[in-house]
């Protein structure tokens, strides 16, 4: 038993080495001062760790820009994919089996569409639009291309709501939106937070579509932004800045995550139990 | 007195076909409580949910004070309905599960604090107003959903079974609480219950619902001496009714070797079924004047009485004596009381006289 234990220990913590090594190598690029980036022998631990690549990051580049764009369009998405999906997923959970479960297969189908194929015609939707550099032309891509996710998440959060608690909501007097609002929202919240972290964490990486419709500096979101670092040359590639700036964008999306694990976690159990 | 609640001709048919409720017409009056009662699938439940609007009745029609109730929404009928599972709000305190209902209809903060300190100490939950459902007991929650009803003061309560989910001991406790209760409140109740001993205590009348239809719609008292057909017969009356299957010969019962005469006036059945309540059963030794031999099967002590199950003339009846009776050995005889025995049409099953 003993030796079985051992085991899954080593296991976990290859597991966690796998998983955090490359996070932990971009930290330690970014602390260390050129000359050590590149240097062979690999130097691992940075002598003496220093913050210049992070200066030089935020005086060369309006990164702070960055971080509010891709906050505010994050958030925005995320706000309009939660809502979006809770009226859905409110409507679907009440409607017969087969209505239900032929609404979410057709959810999914179009979850399967690769974004790439939208790209064309998303572009030219949003010049004709005159949307270029307008927050709103990722706000609204990001929040349905994760609408079904979204959809999906609330509704086995709302199914798991019995009944007669709605109909006691009926009783008492609630219409169909109050009910959502004061009833299934608050009873689902695992759920509803984590459609809200998925959404968050999606429309916060998404590159493609922020990189073609943000050519302005200041309407770049941070993922945008990154790929904007370059060298003073065309052959020089800053290293230690793009580590910079990949930890500064990675941070926010931890501390969310870690904010609100315990959430997730029985928000993701929740739905994998009911199936 | 506003209240009054009119059935008639209520048809239920789900979308599958199935027949929850096949005309079935009842008029429940103010300050009385009108039960339902019948084994589960008998459609109380639906028809319980029809009269607050949750479900639509395929055919048939439902006034409250002479006002059809077509088209109303639930939350318009001023009903106040009490769930089996109690269907608590979960998020929130027992003093906001109370006040939703008030809350949602604008009644002032004041008033509302008011009538929720006043129900919440009618119910003896005062100390309890700022826990959630999930910190209270199963009889406190029960409460909770009974003042959820209570407090909006409707014209009309239903209640789903409210007692099903307690244990023995507390269901007979809320059982005389409610008893006390209903006796204070003016309202029209209608109590849906599969537990007969509930409807008996609890109704001033009780509609019996078998397989959607009314079996038969009476105060309790008469359900009991009077069953009109042999399902309220045996459904009605704990230990349940003997039944004997036999025919006529003109004069006497033939059953077995089982022979009782028979009423004058029963009509001209010749198939009939003959009802007989263990409690009727006279049990004695060889000087009971014409008793029939009698051989004990079991035995079944139930406290101060006790429930015994013999063969009599190749059929089986069971009687409930007084525990203090000396057992009963060899030569034990039976009698029916022939006054006291339930005659119904075996085709039919319809009373008989």
């Amino acid at each position: 038993m003993t030796f079985r234990k051992a085991l899954t220990g080593l296991a976990v913590l290859l597991l966690v080495a796998w998983s955090l090594a490359p996070a932990v190598w971009q930290l330690l690029t970014a602390l260390k001062p050129d000359d050590q980036i590149t240097r062979v022998p690999t130097v691992y631990l940075p002598r003496p760790p220093t913050l210049r690549h992070f200066e030089a990051l935020f005086s060369r580049k309006p990164f702070g820009t960055y971080l509010k764009n891709s906050l505010l369009v994050s958030g925005a998405a995320t706000l309009l994919a939660v809502a979006l999906g809770a009226l859905a997923a409110g409507a679907l959970v009440r409607t017969s089996e087969r209505v239900r479960e032929r609404g979410l297969l057709a959810l999914l189908a179009l979850a399967f569409i690769p974004p790439i194929l939208l790209l064309f015609p998303l572009y030219e939707a949003v010049r004709a639009l005159g949307w270029l550099n307008n927050p709103v032309a990722l706000v609204l891509p990001y929040a349905l291309l994760n609408l079904p996710l979204a959809v999906w998440i609330l509704e086995s959060g709302f199914r798991q709501i019995p009944r007669a608690v709605d109909d006691a909501a009926a009783l008492d007097g609630l219409g169909p939106m109050r009910r959502l609002v004061r009833i299934h929202l608050p009873l689902a919240a695992p759920s509803a937070v984590t459609a809200a972290i998925l959404v968050f964490i999606f429309s916060w990486n998404e590159f493609m579509l922020a990189l073609t419709f943000m050519t302005r500096d200041a309407r770049k979101t941070v993922t945008a932004g990154i790929a904007s670092v370059t060298g003073s040359s065309m052959f020089e590639v800053p290293w230690g800045q793009l580590s910079a700036a990949v930890v500064v964008a990675t941070v926010p999306l931890v501390v969310l995550v870690l904010l609100f694990e315990r959430r997730i976690a029985s928000g993701l159990t929740r739905g994998a139990v009911k199936g | 007195m506003p209240g009054e609640l009119v059935g008639t001709g209520l048809t239920k048919v789900f979308a599958g076909g199935a027949r929850a409720l096949d005309g079935v017409s009842f008029r429940a009056v103010p300050g009385r409580v009108l039960a339902l009662l019948g084994p589960s699938g008998c459609g109380k439940t639906t028809l319980l949910r029809i009269v607050a609007g949750l479900e639509g009745a395929t055919a048939g029609r439902l006034t409250l004070d002479g006002r059809p109730l077509d088209g109303v929404p639930p939350a318009a009928r001023d009903v106040g309905f009490v769930f089996q599972s109690y269907a608590l709000y979960p998020h929130l305190t027992v003093a906001r599960n109370l006040a939703l209902a008030l809350e949602v209809r604008r009644v002032p903060r004041a008033e509302i604090a008011r009538r929720v300190a006043e129900t919440a100490e009618w119910l003896g939950l005062t100390d309890l107003v700022s826990r959630r459902p999930a910190e209270l007991s199963g009889g406190q929650q029960q409460r909770v959903a009974l003042g959820r009803a209570l407090i909006r003061r409707p014209r009309l309560y239903l209640m789903d079974e409210p007692l099903s989910n307690l244990d023995a001991l507390l269901r007979e406790e809320m059982r005389a609480e409610l008893k006390s209760l209903f006796r204070r409140l003016t309202a029209t109740v209608l109590y849906v219950t599969h537990d007969q001993a509930e409807a008996m205590s609890l109704a001033d009348e009780v509609l019996v619902l078998q397989k959607g239809r009314v079996s038969q719609l009476a105060p309790p008292g008469e359900l009991y001496r009077r069953p009109a057909n042999l399902f309220t017969a045996t459904f009605v009356g704990s230990p349940r009714m003997t039944v004997w299957r036999g025919r006529s010969d003109g004069r006497d019962f033939l059953s077995g070797d089982v022979r009782l005469p028979l009423p004058a006036g029963l009509g001209a059945a010749d198939e009939l079924c003959a009802g007989i309540r263990p409690e009727d059963v006279e049990v004695g030794d060889g000087s009971l004047s014409d008793g029939l031999g009698a051989e004990l099967e079991l035995a079944e002590p139930l406290g101060d009485r006790t429930l015994l199950t013999f063969r009599v003339g190749g059929l089986r009846l069971r009687a409930l004596t007084r525990s203090g009776d000396p057992a009963p050995g060899r030569g034990v005889r039976v009698r029916i009381p022939v006054a006291k025995v339930h005659w119904f049409s075996a085709a039919t099953g319809d009373r008989l006289g």
